[in-house]
């Protein structure tokens, strides 16, 4: 597969790259950047790409960057045991086709150790929210007699992580950045051929046994991978990332023509940290979930499934997204068809591994696909930008690319065999942590849908929430919610009140702190379980009296919105604030693009507005919410502690 | 390709690995005659001239390129070697 396959091509990126550079705006440049980033390109155009964005993105990384081009800012390190700075164009480029302002600073070449144990003012200055340890397998080699045993080789892979356990430790202490490790690519080629894994201490053998290692205890770090080892594997082996010519010139690992591909690989890890994954794959229906048209050839006519080469291949990519619900994306339908033959296929086709009730959203009609597709992410509560849609018409994924630029419209070769890998090759789903949660989530949305039809059938809205039955667990957060609270806290957009995005560490300290309060929410109802689907931190602040908590974040899964889970919230913060001391609460609501559905959250609590505080963002409101003297409002939810 | 039609191509991979259309070639081009044409940019200039004419250079040949003249001898004699000269 060609590197950034699921790119469109550009008719001619030279010369739009050219006629960019002439803009006379930075941000207009900027802009241009970002569109030409989203096209298929080669290490040379994704390098004047980059400069083409450079000045537009300039300031970014510093606390007043603000947001250029929309972007999500992100400073990301990279501490390298090869050369890598021939990547940092392309992992910026990427960045800006995923939606962050990328800031890369590269420790100097080999001194990653150094950096991390000793003093580095530059990194220290820098200030990284995300720290990459790129290694290679010629780094600290574990170079062992081919004979020895495999408790001796076992006993040095160990030794291996236990050193970089250390530095991972002490990048997240110091600098209270997410590392990111690289795994391992075998730097040569094996000497025994297939019988390379029986022997222990054989050098490709050596480092498997390595990165299977790095991997469990990335797990237990709540680190993070960038699996180069199985990404090579996928990419036409080591020898297409790697070029021996270039390691010898330049102590390039990836070679320059491998950039974009790395580049991408390093940018969708950074949009995860930054909440910028996509969330809800959307699905055309004939010739891209079965072969045919159902309208014109009938349920028995479509081709799907087992029989014939062309259904199995159709049935194959039902399969694996049926697997991306399983692990948590949102499923959805946007065909144009007759709304009863399409449900029907769902319901009577004996073959279809997708289930209607795998479908959280499904949409056939004669009407436009980019007016569907708003439609969709309107009833899931998700941005246009959380979408990705498959499709494969041409013709439509061309519209669909010029109305609802914001929509990632995966391009798809003609044989519906190559759809699963081209969809797991563009990264739109990459993700810093799995739970229970994304488990159960598909599911959720699927019963959001019955919800809605209760309500319809309600005559009054408090007996519509009566009838629900709804049960709110609130839980201060322990080590065990972290990974699920760090996640929510970095992709919720829409109820967000002040947009704050924490790392793991930093979401850590707060649990930590004996001062804040950190809860998590879940809400059961009589449809089932809909997960963790809040999180409030009120913590100090310098800039407030001592008996005040400041409403440091507040945020809610849009699953769960008109079910006063905002009320039930309010009284559990409230108590556990009084417990902690303090006399009132102080909320902030900072705007940004995306969460103005919460600009009047505090008022409807009841909160009264207050000034800002010194040192407060501009544009940003406060409130105030005395805790003796306010009635806390009234709800229909069964509050239990956990 | 003629010596005349490489140097136009050869032009056009410095322009863009440069982002400078004003670069004018000629053989005894070097290094301290356009700026930015550090180490890294080397690297870059010799994988874009691969790309750009399909061909590989080889790891002893890197060390001779000192100027462009070089360059377009090596691509010529790398272009002839293929049947493409």
């Amino acid at each position: 597969m060609d590197q950034l396959a699921w790119l469109p091509s550009h008719p001619d990126l030279g010369a739009a790259i050219g006629a960019a550079r002439r803009l006379p705006d930075a941000a207009e440049r900027l802009s241009a950047a970002i569109r030409l980033a989203g096209f298929r390109r080669d290490f040379t155009a994704t390098g004047r790409i980059d400069r083409l964005a450079a000045e537009g993105l300039a300031g970014t990384g510093s606390a007043t960057g603000g947001r250029p081009g929309g972007l999500t800012p992100l400073r990301l390190a990279i501490l390298a045991s090869h050369t890598v700075d021939h990547l940092v164009p392309a992992i910026r480029v990427s960045g800006l086709d995923r939606r962050v302002a990328l800031s890369v600073h590269v420790a100097p070449y080999g001194m990653y150790r150094q950096a991390l144990l000793g003093e580095d003012p530059a990194l220290a200055s820098f200030d990284p929210q995300l720290i990459l340890l790129a290694l290679d397998a010629r780094d600290a080699p574990i170079d062992l007699p081919l004979d020895s045993t495999e408790e001796a080789v076992a006993a040095a892979v160990a030794t291996r992580v236990e050193e970089l356990r250390g530095l991972w430790r002490r990048a997240k202490a110091r600098y209270g950045a997410q590392v990111v490790q690289q795994t391992l690519v075998p730097a040569d080629p094996p000497v025994f051929g297939s019988f390379e894994g029986l022997v222990p201490a054989a050098p490709t053998a050596v480092i498997e046994r390595l990165n299977t290692a790095l991997r469990a205890a990335a797990r237990q770090e709540g680190v993070l991978l960038l699996d180069l080892a199985w990404q090579a594997a996928h990419f036409g082996g080591a020898g297409a990332l790697a070029d021996p010519v270039r390691w010898h010139q330049a102590k390039q690992l990836v070679s320059p023509v491998a950039a974009p591909l790395y580049g991408d690989l390093v940018a969708r890890i950074a949009a995860a940290v930054a909440g910028q994954s996509r969330k809800c794959l959307v699905l055309d229906l004939d010739n891209t979930l079965w072969g045919g048209v159902i309208g014109d050839d009938g349920l028995d006519g479509i081709k799907l499934g087992q029989g014939n080469a062309t259904g199995e291949a159709f049935l194959a990519f039902q399969r694996y997204a049926a697997a991306l619900g399983r692990r948590g994306i949102i499923l959805a339908v946007c065909s144009k068809n007759n709304p009863e033959v399409a449900e029907e296929a769902f319901a009577k086709h004996p073959e279809m591994a997708l289930r209607r009730g795998d479908i959280a959203c499904f949409v056939a009609n004669w009407n436009d696909k980019a007016g569907n597709l708003r439609h969709i992410a309107k009833t899931l509560n998700i941005g246009l930008d959380s979408l990705v849609f498959v499709d494969d018409n041409p013709a439509e994924r061309e519209i669909v690319r010029r109305e609802l630029p914001e929509v990632a419209v995966p391009e798809v070769p003609e044989d519906v065999a190559f759809y699963p890998e081209i969809v797991a090759a563009a990264g739109y789903f990459e993700t810093v942590s799995f739970t229970a949660d994304d488990v159960a989530r598909g599911r959720s949305y699927a019963l959001n849908a019955e919800r809605a039809a209760a309500l319809e059938q309600a005559t009054d809205l408090q007996g519509y929430l009566r009838s629900l039955a709804m049960t709110m667990t609130a839980k201060p957060v322990g080590p065990a919610e972290l990974p699920r609270v760090t996640q929510l806290i970095n992709k919720t957009n829409q109820f967000n009140l002040t947009t704050r995005r924490y790392t793991e560490a930093d979401t850590e300290r707060f649990s930590k702190d004996p001062g804040t309060v950190m809860l998590s929410f879940r809400l059961r109802d009589r449809f089932g379980d809909n997960g963790l689907i809040s999180v409030v931190i009120a913590r100090p602040d310098a800039a407030l009296a001592p008996n005040e908590l400041l409403i440091d974040t507040w945020l809610m899964s849009c699953r769960v919105l008109g079910r006063q889970v905002e009320e039930a919230t309010l009284g559990v913060v409230a108590g556990h604030a009084a417990r902690k001391g303090a006399a009132a609460l102080v909320g902030e609501y900072r705007p940004t693009a995306k969460n103005g559905m919460v600009a009047e959250h505090y008022a409807k609590l009841g909160f009264t507005p207050m000034p800002a505080p010194e040192g407060a963002e501009p544009g940003a409101t406060f409130w105030r919410y005395e805790l003796s003297a306010v009635q806390a409002p009234e709800h229909f939810i069964e509050v239990e502690a956990a | 390709m003629t010596e005349s039609e490489i140097y136009a191509a050869l032009t056009e991979v410095f322009q863009e690995v440069f982002d400078d259309d004003d670069i004018v070639l000629h053989p005894e081009t070097k290094a301290d005659d356009i700026p930015g044409w550090d180490s890294q940019a080397h690297v870059n200039l010799v994988v874009a001239a691969e790309m750009r004419f399909g061909i590989r250079f080889r790891t002893a040949e890197l060390e001779s390129l000192h100027d462009v003249g070089d360059f377009v001898k090596l691509i010529d004699s790398k272009l002839e070697a293929v049947g493409n000269g």
